[in-house]
């Protein structure tokens, strides 16, 4: 039933928008509505992340760094230079796209552990130069970002606004710009899996050898999903900006770098919908964990340690497993018969 | 302007020899399971703290030494029985991710237990500083040089002389082949993780008197480490002491000669600037892959 539900492209964007829509009847109070906002956000990054992670097989550990260029591309060219936000967060995407193809192409020769590596080196080289170069920057202590601004309309989080006649506070406001863009992320990272550049990736992960030598150009397409994924953050990190009012050189750090592509590992690398969940979970557990006070970091690394060596494939697809389907196996013996 | 130079390469070598021990220590347990250990700058930290705070109760140093170094030991055997073993058919990933799970575990305890503030430890000996052209070089550099030589020349003894040794030779080399003749992998196994803990203690032993010492002191301790084994080649321990040492002394000439700031980005970018060149560090071994 759940694997039948993810299977289909189309429904489980509709799944994804149907909670989208529900959910706010569980919010209490503008807290909840911020959480669900910078999970949103989050996610669509790591939705990103996924394509060059879970289905081309390529580790990343600086992927905060793309993020962090973009939140402060964003947070310059609206705040010190005056632009509008939207041609920001484009040029910031473009010039975001083009950092990753030039480190890309050297870089992604690169195998395993080595990549790793290279990744936190890279990722730990604009954190370096985020926090240094203080006159563009603001350096350790951050920067002010204006308010998202679309077509002379301002999008603060402390605004009010009026949709279809409907009263609605900022936070609401930015939650659906939120919910929007994740769906929107998800629905394009799901088309680019099931097009040919996904099948072309999905071979790199079985044995990128193997599909070098039935045709596959394995450094187009490794060098395209880097850029992908990095676009993606750095749209992502734009928005961020935005929304946060605020940023801060820790948006490119190594540890935030950890945090994505721990979400991307425990909630089910290569699944689309388990990497949001991935973002869900590790976005929400300090909260959930926030009674345990000094306690909190320890229980936080023992549940994902736990997780990881339980469910070493992730949560969605563990779950999947679990999930009796009987459909599945009566279609499966449906092919078996006919083929054999 | 030579002294000045002198000063950088004692700083540098100083702070080398302990990148060269947490990355040997990396070296050691990649060669016997493929595992990169993110948890490997825990123990770092887990040697150093723990002789601060028995020292700090009164103890003699040399106990308080023992006792951190026989900690960080079993923390190792504990971290391959209870979280490496039961994952053994995860992917590469997963056990990144698990390694580092374990890390966050050790360091929220370590703050529990001894809060998060910076603590300082005395050198080992009396002598504070000797002068040497111009330049100090600290006593407990000396300490670091000493001890760090040591534990190599012993780790080279203890692979080319002793049957344990050469049975985690043979498992790196070849798991399937050292298992047929009779070789218990599982105890190799737990052996590496063992020795690589018992090197990354030392190291933040020796080391403290130096840099202080604090809780998280192993998050940037251990990357070095990574960095300096990746530079010298994944599973070489030759590379692991080489890069160890170009690590340190790299980063101490651009402190002191371009800017303190970007001491660490020069740092990265020497790993980058390898990797371009030789995909696989300096010493590392040629693989031919099987499709």
């Amino acid at each position: 039933m759940l694997n039948q539900i993810m299977q289909s492209r189309l429904r489980g964007v509709m799944l994804l928008g149907l909670i989208l829509i529900f959910l706010p009847a569980f919010f209490a109070n503008p807290f909840h509505y911020e959480l669900a906002i910078q999970v949103g956000i989050v996610a669509a990054t790591v939705v990103g992340l996924n394509l060059l992670v879970g289905f081309a097989g390529q580790i990343s550990l600086g992927h905060a760094g793309f993020f962090g260029l973009g939140a402060y591309f964003s947070g310059i060219a609206t705040g010190t230079y005056g632009w509008s936000s939207i041609p920001a967060l484009v040029a910031g995407a473009i010039a975001v796209g083009v950092v990753a193809w030039i480190v890309g192409r050297p870089i992604l020769r690169l195998k395993g552990h080595y990549l790793s590596m290279a990744t936190l080196a890279v990722g730990f080289i604009i954190a370096i130069i985020l926090e240094n170069e203080r006159a563009l920057t603001g350096g350790p202590d951050g920067m002010s970002v204006p308010p998202l601004e679309v077509f002379g309309w301002q999008l603060s989080t402390f605004g009010r606004y009026s949709l279809f006649g409907l009263e609605i506070s900022g936070v609401q406001a930015w939650y659906m710009v939120a919910g929007v863009l994740l769906v929107i992320a998800t629905w394009f990272a799901l088309n680019i899996i099931e097009s040919p550049i996904g099948r072309a990736l999905r071979s790199l992960k079985g044995s990128e050898v193997a599909a070098g030598v039935v045709g596959v150009n394995t450094t187009k397409y490794k060098s395209l999903v880097f850029v992908v994924s990095a676009v993606y953050a750095s749209i992502m990190g734009g928005i961020y900006a935005h929304f946060q009012g605020f940023i801060t050189p820790d948006l490119a750090s190594f540890d935030f770098s950890i945090v994505l592509i721990t979400m991307v590992v425990i909630g089910g690398m290569g699944s689309t919908f388990g990497v949001i969940l991935g973002a869900v979970v590790i976005e929400l557990l300090p909260q959930a964990l926030a009674d345990f006070q000094e306690l909190e970091m320890a229980m936080f690394g023992l549940i994902l340690m736990v997780t990881m060596i339980f469910m070493p494939k992730g949560l969605l697809p563990t779950l999947n497993s679990v999930v009796p389907n009987i459909t599945r196996k009566k279609a499966a013996e449906v092919r078996h018969d006919s083929t054999g | 302007m030579f002294s000045e130079f002198l000063q950088y390469l004692f700083t540098g070598t100083t702070i080398g020899a302990t990148y060269a021990l947490i990355a040997l220590g990396f070296t050691l347990i990649y060669n016997a399971s493929h595992v990169i250990n993110f948890a490997q700058g825990e123990f770092v930290m887990i040697g150093g703290m723990t002789t601060v705070a028995l020292t700090g109760m009164g103890m003699p140093m040399i106990v308080a030494v023992v006792l951190a170094v026989i900690l960080a030991s079993v923390l190792g055997l504990a971290l391959q029985r209870l979280a490496i073993a039961p994952a053994k058919q995860a992917d590469v990933v997963t056990l990144i991710i698990i390694t580092i799970g374990a890390s966050i575990f050790i360091r929220g305890i370590a703050q529990v237990v001894w809060g998060k503030e910076y603590h300082s430890m005395p050198n080992f000996s009396a002598t504070q500083s000797l002068e040497v052209f111009g330049a100090v070089l600290n006593s407990q550099s000396l300490w670091v040089f000493g001890i760090g030589a040591v534990l190599v020349v012993a780790l080279v003894l203890f692979f080319t002389k002793t049957l344990s040794g050469k049975a985690i030779l043979a498992t790196s080399m070849n798991k399937e082949a050292a298992r047929l003749v009779g070789i218990r992998t599982q105890v190799v196994l737990m052996l590496a993780f063992m020795v690589s803990a018992f090197l990354g203690s030392v190291a933040g032993i020796v080391v403290a008197p130096i840099t202080f010492t604090s809780y998280d002191i192993g998050i940037i301790l251990g990357l070095k480490g990574f960095v300096a084994a990746a530079i010298g080649g994944l599973g070489s321990g030759v590379g692991a002491i080489v890069g160890g040492l170009a690590l340190g002394i790299v980063e101490a000439m651009a402190a002191g000669y371009i800017s303190s700031d970007y001491k660490d980005a020069v740092a990265f970018s020497m790993i980058l600037l390898v990797l371009f060149f030789m995909p696989r560090g300096l010493f590392g071994a040629k693989v031919v892959e099987r499709v």
